[in-house]
């Protein structure tokens, strides 16, 4: 079959790979007929993530229809039936899974060993991504083997496109879960940091969750214009002070709940110093990630509010302003995202008409085109904010 | 080769190349790569072999000063071989100007070396060509074209529209593990907030 495969940093190339096979007594086989390059493969892409291997196959956004199915997760699944796949693979048995907490599972990453040694305990396993979680292949591939497929899966009915249901395995979920842990009361102003497609998200999840007002930051015209589109107020950082502005707009007070949605690789501008600091200590290994956000929203967040980061981080971040975070009292709320805890609920108000998450799709195609695709994304050319792949 | 390597860390069953396809490398990105490694190469023999280079080029008490152009080197090599390589190949492109000014003070006619001197000129000339073409081919490579984005002004992403969306999910129970601060929704509350609020009304 045809994939998109890591080879090194910047080199993602369309492949030929041998097609995967049931594995396991609960794993299913998934023709995959849609997927998306998330913002979070460009970390990978940038190889800003520990423990990536050449010939791993990217992707963690993929949905499409069971084609074969294990002995032990045929109560649960059966041939035609179509799934969009979550990214983080579930036990749905663990203790941590009967909680909820589904992006923690503690059985599915197969890689302990590493993850151990790395975070001190291993995390659930993910699609496409590093081997400190379990180094599963991705789903930007004509076929996908899904693990735990009794529990790793959202059933979705025919009749509605792809496109309106392929976000709940990553994105829209996780904007939903960055607006939710942020426990938006009607009186709040909710600032986001970043305005691509999980931005976007956490955008429309906390209109819909009824804050007082949503102020979203970036600097690409294109993309401020779809956030303003969705119903928020737009800061553009090369244009205005971000701390000025939403002082301003929340009476001197700051925001009551602040959402980063750009995490390790901060925009790098010398009207921002730190950004540039960061960036040569990353370059020569010094630090991993570039916080620029992290120190901007607990500078300027409402004393005990809620700091929500739903943004990717890699490794070890430097001038983190602990003195303003206890002083003021803020909640931080960060983890990977507990898809299936919400995707019910979310599949609901996608058919009720609430919310249509294909708004986001800028580029639709072929999985032959993904490599260049990569680069569009990467420098943003062409007005990029989210690509599909069809393979 | 390197996936047989890496093969060892894979699971029996997962997907092995069979044969790879086209790159998300472009041939200015190569380029980039072989100069950013040319420069970590240079930069080294700069720092550890500063007295042969020296010598060779008649230019005997210069040492500190190659090493300091060694180290200069290892920076354009690291910028080169980042996401940030335009930067690298650029700097480097400002470096050879400064190889080449430091060359032609030990184009004397007294030097002896002279010869190897004009070896190395050459060679400089040579290399600024590559790292010109290469800068020049990872900036438009890279940068965004100017011109009009396209507009998204109707991808509200609400079927119903924006004012129907606003709260329309009030209906959602937060559940308890993500409760976060009781108290403030009644500090919200509080009339002098409302009014500082109401000062500072968005657009
Ligand atoms: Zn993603
Ligand atoms: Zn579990």
């Amino acid at each position: 079959m045809r994939a998109l495969v890591w080879h090194g940093k910047e080199d993602i190339r369309c492949d030929t790979v041998t097609d995967p096979e049931i594995e396991q007594p609960r794993d299913a086989i998934v023709k995959v007929t849609s997927c998306a390059i998330c913002g979070s493969d460009l970390h990978l892409f940038h190889n800003f993530i520990p423990a990536m291997l050449p010939g791993d196959i990217m992707g963690h956004e993929m949905m499409g229809e069971v084609v074969e199915v294990g002995p032990e997760a045929r109560h649960k699944l059966k041939v035609g039936d179509r799934v969009v796949v979550p990214f983080t693979i579930i036990c749905g048995q663990c203790d941590q899974c009967k909680r909820g907490n589904f992006s923690v599972c503690e059985a599915t990453n197969r890689k302990k060993y590493l993850a151990d040694k790395v975070f001190g305990h291993p995390t659930a396993g993910l699609f496409g991504y590093t081997h400190l979680t379990g180094g599963y292949p991705g789903g930007q591939a004509e076929y996908l083997r899904v693990p735990f497929a009794d529990a790793t899966h959202i059933k979705v009915p025919d009749g509605i496109p792809d496109e309106k249901v392929l976000f709940l395995g990553d994105i829209f979920p996780t904007g939903w879960q960055a607006a939710v842990q942020c426990d938006i009361q009607p009186t709040d102003t909710v600032a986001i940091w970043g305005c691509g497609p999980v931005g976007q998200m956490a955008i429309r999840s906390a209109v819909l969750l009824g804050a007082k007002q949503v102020v979203a930051i970036d600097h690409l015209p294109e993309r401020l214009e779809m956030a303003e589109a969705g119903g928020a107020i737009t800061i553009n950082f090369d244009e205005e002070s971000v701390v000025e502005r939403l002082n301003e707009l929340t009476g001197g007070l700051g925001p009551e709940k602040c959402i980063d949605a750009i995490g390790m690789e901060a925009h790098v501008s010398p009207s921002m110093p730190d950004t540039v600091y960061d960036r040569a200590k990353q370059m020569v290994g010094a630090e991993s990630d570039r916080p620029h956000v992290l120190r901007e929203m607990i500078y300027v967040c409402r004393p005990a509010g809620v700091i929500s980061i739903p943004g990717v981080y890699g490794g070890l971040v430097d001038k983190i302003p602990m003195g303003q975070l206890m002083n003021k009292g803020l909640t931080i709320r960060t983890g990977q995202t507990h898809v299936n805890r919400w995707t019910d609920d979310l599949l609901r108000r996608i058919e009720e008409g609430q919310i249509d998450p294909s708004f986001v799709i800028t580029h639709s195609v072929s999985l032959e085109e993904g490599p260049e695709m990569y680069k569009v994304f990467r420098d943003k050319q062409d007005s990029c904010i989210k690509v599909v792949l069809k393979p | 080769m390197t996936y047989s390597i890496s093969n060892i860390a894979r699971s029996k069953g997962d997907p092995k190349v069979l044969h790879s396809g086209p790159s998300s490398l472009g041939a200015a990105d190569r380029l980039a790569r072989a100069l950013g490694w040319y420069s970590i190469g240079l930069g080294l023999a700069e720092l550890f072999a500063a007295k042969r280079i020296t010598r060779a080029l008649g230019m005997e008490g210069k040492e500190a000063l190659v090493r300091a152009y060694g180290v200069r080197e290892l920076g354009h090599g690291i910028v080169s071989l980042s996401p940030d390589k335009h930067l690298g190949l650029w700097s480097r492109v400002a470096g050879d100007g400064l190889d080449i000014a430091t060359l032609m003070t030990a184009m004397r006619h007294d030097n002896p070396k002279r010869d190897n001197v004009g070896i190395a000129l050459a060679a400089v000339l040579g290399v600024t060509l590559l790292d010109i073409i290469g800068a020049q081919g990872v900036t438009a490579r890279h940068s965004r074209p100017h011109g009009r984005p396209r507009s998204y002004r109707d991808r509200t992403g609400f079927p119903q529209g924006v004012q129907a969306a606003r709260g329309a999910a009030r209906d959602f129970k937060v559940p308890p593990d993500m409760r976060a601060v009781p108290t403030l929704a009644a500090v919200s509350d509080r009339a002098p907030q409302e009014k500082a609020q109401e000062k500072a009304r968005p657009h």
